[in-house]
């Protein structure tokens, strides 16, 4: 199956990791993803003020790009994911959004939210599944215990993103476990890692992130696994600074290449 | 020829602001039959009433036609008032143009005209009804109250006061229901068990009252005044009547694996059980899925060490058919299941409990003797959150949208207990908003706020997350506009209640309605909140909505006093609008026989003589007084010959006629 792939600005600066090994392992793993030509930045955060149009139409733009190619569009960084799903939600549920983005846009054919959007880890479980990861592993991560992280982008709010169940998710944890290794389950890994309020006030961001880890590694785990660059980031400067939080923190394409041998 | 007179009530502005009534009058007075048609604020009163007398007699009326609210409303009072002017109660027909028409439209030409179709519907019904006489059928002077918690123990020792007999069905081995695993109650804080094992007694030892534990309803037919139930009594494997109630068996019994359900897991019981010291009947049960002998076939030590020679393990489930005049459904509730609610760690945690576990582990008898201890490690706990409105008043969809109602009251009383008994316990309660309405129940908030000390914290809690033995309480307070984290030792979630699951099966076999949240519906929420709109069936205690235990006492002796005043009469009136056979069409299939609910239909052979031949055919007959007029026969009927009367074939397709004209 081929999906046009929206990568997004972080995964070709700061987040190549994510990135490369996805491909790879869609690969192996027989989905071709197709970048999406001329993609521009989602906007990185979903404007809440439903008057704010001029942020909402890269999204717009892209979805309507995937429509015309007849594809579904995978995202894989939590933002993008959360920013483009939440927009496509709006075309569809929003008289006013849709037609006020599609007279200032003015496409060959109206855009009225028939894109599907899938998340990476989506694909994995409807498309390829997870058995056949556990198929596929050349080498399993017998014996690892691994605590899967979710932020809060790819969960919430509930009704617009239909992810997971947002107190209490499994995706990932299935996701360890058709890697070979343990999930281990955490009290905040539902948690917000503080995002772009690190910028403002460190100190907050610095006290979630704590909270995230010190969780995890009271009840041992080997390291954590995200799926988001900016999650990615804050845990990494706040946490791994200090001897007695550090944790190694992997993207979760990451391991899925380990675990393939890519 | 009719000669039809139409009312069209304004029903104040509920129908006059969104419809044009001088339109729906004036289009009246040209409709076939119609010689009279008028208008007026209030049809219902007295002086509505009047006007309709007077014009019945002053244009020699044969029938009525009155557009105003659901006939469920008003229906009656307006056939009364035409049969005090003289004529048959069955001609007259109301339009529903309040809740069919005026309050669910906001364009005035709209409504409008919908209202006129409506009123020329009931017309053209109208120019077909006949005159109906109802029969009579026979009361049977018995009652049959389905749960044994306050509700229905009240219910039922009113109408056994009253002098008719009553049976309860429980279906667990006891009765008491929630009520009885309550440790104090609020405002007054007397003990549950006080006040309630009491009246225990009083049902059991009644004269009038016949109990069935351990049993529940098969299957009801019938209908009022003439109920036809099969009641199930599950197999206790212990012979009630020899049985002494010694409760030796219990003690001895090797098996100790179930969860006791009394004290909601938080101890072990034996597979044969008492679930609590003042159960009634004081007869133990065998909870087969547990017992050795049941699954191994080796054991059978409770039969062995008992001095009665009670135990009977091959005792079968055994059913009961009884007549009834009337039904209580008090069928009651349970707290929901909190798999929806993991952010605060109930599954997590066993120091996360729910308010109901609290009252165990606060009751005397309970598993900790009443002391205060922490379930992980039996440790006294220094700080507790309570948690209010866990899974109530929830718009997300994980809960329910509604206010449980008595989480508010029982939350203060538990805060205040745990204040007076452990001062050293600091006690946070996170709340939406704090609803104490009732009679000393403020003032009952207020002493645990004010004179005891509680921390009420305006705001919800996020997270709770076990770290380091301890519970993380995660929180925002409102007023302060910060966020919290308490450390706490005990979390206590004051979860939402909903109906009994019982109370879905027991609505299809009575057909009483349920809303969407499986509470039964009342005939009339603010004027017959009672009766279910079935007759003969009616409602006790939380069955119909959350309440606590005063209002389901005075909602329990209300429905027992409506129970009593139907069983106090010797004959009711049947609906005339039954179902009859053209025997002349019938061809004998015996569909309408496969179809009736209520056994109504049965086929004779019959004589008919035509073009000078006889023949003998099997034809269709309707027993009037147990046909409930559903008219499902007159659906599958292929000939025709199934109508039903004051509803007939011809009358149907006029209504259709009319809308579509």
């Amino acid at each position: 199956m081929t999906f046009d792939y929206y990568p997004g600005c972080t995964l070709k600066t700061k987040a190549k990791d994510l990135d490369i090994h996805a491909r790879n392992a869609a690969l192996a793993l027989g989905i071709e993803l197709e970048e999406l030509p001329e993609w521009q930045c989602c906007g990185a955060v979903y404007p809440i003020a439903r008057d704010e149009i001029a942020t909402r139409l890269t999204s717009v733009r892209a979805l309507a790009s995937a429509r015309d190619r007849g594809r579904e569009l995978l995202t894989l960084c939590s933002a993008c994911h959360h920013v483009i799903k939440r927009v496509n939600n709006d075309i569809q549920t929003d008289d006013e959004i849709r037609n006020k983005v599609n007279n200032y846009l003015a496409p060959d054919i109206e855009y009225n939210g028939e894109t599907k959007v899938v998340h990476y880890l989506e694909m994995l479980r409807d498309t390829v599944g997870f058995d056949t990861i556990r198929e596929k592993a050349v080498k399993p991560m017998t014996g690892k215990r691994i605590g899967a992280y979710y932020g809060c982008l790819l969960l919430r709010p509930n009704n617009v993103m239909a992810f997971d169940n947002p107190e209490n998710p499994t995706i990932m944890e299935d996701f360890i476990r058709a890697l070979g290794a343990e999930p281990v389950l955490y009290p905040y890994r539902n948690e917000c890692c503080g995002g772009y309020v690190a910028m403002d006030d460190k100190n907050l961001a610095a006290q979630k992130c704590k909270n995230i880890t010190s969780s995890a590694l009271e009840r041992d785990v080997d390291m954590l696994i995200t799926a988001c660059p900016l999650c990615m980031y804050n845990l990494d400067i706040n946490t791994n600074t200090a001897e007695e939080t550090k944790l190694p923190i992997y993207y979760f394409t990451e391991l899925l290449a380990q675990v393939l041998d890519i | 020829m009719q000669r039809i007179g139409v009312f069209v009530c304004w029903c104040g502005t509920n129908i006059a602001a969104t419809v044009d009534i001088d339109t729906v009058v004036e289009a009246m007075k040209y409709e076939p039959g119609v010689v009279h048609a008028s208008d007026y604020q209030y049809m219902c009163s007295e002086a509505g009433q009047s006007k309709i007398k007077q014009a019945i007699k002053e244009h020699n009326l044969t029938g009525i036609v009155v557009c105003a609210c659901s006939p469920r409303m008003h229906e009656t009072t307006f056939r009364k008032a035409a049969k005090a002017a003289g004529l048959n109660q069955y001609m007259v027909e109301i339009a529903n143009i309040r809740e069919h028409c005026a309050w669910i439209h906001k364009d005035r030409k709209e409504a409008t005209e919908k209202a006129v179709v409506l009123a020329r519907t009931a017309v053209a019904k109208l120019n077909l009804n006949t005159p109906l006489t109802p029969g009579e059928s026979s009361v049977v002077k018995r009652a049959l109250v389905i749960g044994g918690g306050i509700a229905g123990i009240q219910s039922a020792l009113d109408i056994a006061e009253a002098g008719y007999e009553v049976d309860i069905v429980e279906k667990q081995p006891t009765i008491g229901g929630k009520m009885a695993q309550l440790d104090k109650t609020f405002p007054t804080l007397d003990c549950a068990a006080c006040i309630l094992t009491p009246k225990m007694v009083d049902a059991a030892s009644h004269e009038n009252i016949n109990l069935y534990t351990y049993s529940e309803v098969d299957s009801v037919g019938g209908f009022v005044g003439n109920f036809n139930v099969k009641i199930r009594k599950k197999a206790r494997s212990v012979k009630a009547d020899i049985c002494s109630g010694c409760g030796i068996c219990t003690e001895k019994c090797p098996s100790r694996k179930a969860e006791n359900e009394f004290n909601l897991g938080l101890n072990k019981r034996g597979a044969i059980y008492i679930p609590f010291a003042q159960a009634i009947p004081n007869v133990p049960v065998i909870d087969r899925d547990q017992c050795i002998k049941f699954k191994t076939g080796k054991c059978g030590l409770c039969a062995k060490v008992c001095p009665a020679d009670a135990i009977d393990f091959s005792q079968q489930d055994e059913i009961v058919e009884k007549q009834y005049g009337a039904v209580v459904l008090a069928t009651g509730f349970n707290p929901i299941k909190l798999d929806n609610f993991d952010e605060f760690g109930y599954s997590q945690s066993k120091d996360v409990i729910t308010s109901l576990e609290l009252e165990r582990i606060m009751n005397a008898a309970g598993p900790t003797g009443g002391k205060l201890l922490r379930p992980s490690d039996n440790g006294h706990p220094h700080t507790m959150v309570f948690v209010q409105c866990v899974g109530s008043r929830d718009t997300t969809g994980c809960g329910k949208t509604y206010c449980s109602k008595i989480c508010c009251m029982y939350t203060a009383k538990h805060a205040m207990l745990i204040r007076e008994k452990y001062p050293d316990v600091d006690v946070h309660v996170f709340y939406i908003d704090v609803r104490t309405p009732g009679k000393n129940f403020d003032e009952f908030y207020r002493r645990a706020a004010e004179d005891y000390g509680v921390n009420y914290i305006k705001g919800m809690v996020g997270k709770v997350a076990p770290t380091n033995g301890k519970l993380l309480v995660q929180g925002s307070d409102l007023i302060a506009d910060r966020q919290l984290v308490i450390e706490a030792d005990m979390v206590v979630l004051a979860t939402a209640i909903e109906p009994d699951q019982t109370a879905k099966s027991l609505a299809t076999m009575l057909t009483a309605s349920i809303d969407t949240n499986n509470f039964f519906t009342e005939a009339h929420p603010k004027l017959r909140p009672v009766e279910s709109p079935t007759a003969g069936v009616f409602l006790s205690g939380v069955c119909q909505g959350p309440k606590d235990i005063p209002e389901t006492v005075a909602q329990a002796s209300a429905a027992a006093v409506k129970v009593i005043g139907l069983l106090s009469k010797d004959k009711l009136m049947c609906n005339p609008c039954v179902a009859n056979s053209n025997e002349l069409l019938c061809n004998g299939c015996s569909n309408c026989q496969h179809v009736c609910p209520y056994g109504a239909i049965d086929y004779v052979e019959k004589e008919f003589r035509a073009g000078g031949k006889t023949s003998l055919r099997r034809v269709a007959q309707v027993n009037e007084a147990i046909c409930q007029g559903c008219g499902a026969c007159t659906v599958v009927c292929p000939s025709g010959a199934m109508d039903l009367k004051g509803f007939t074939n011809q009358q149907i397709m006029a209504e259709v006629d009319a809308i579509c004209r």
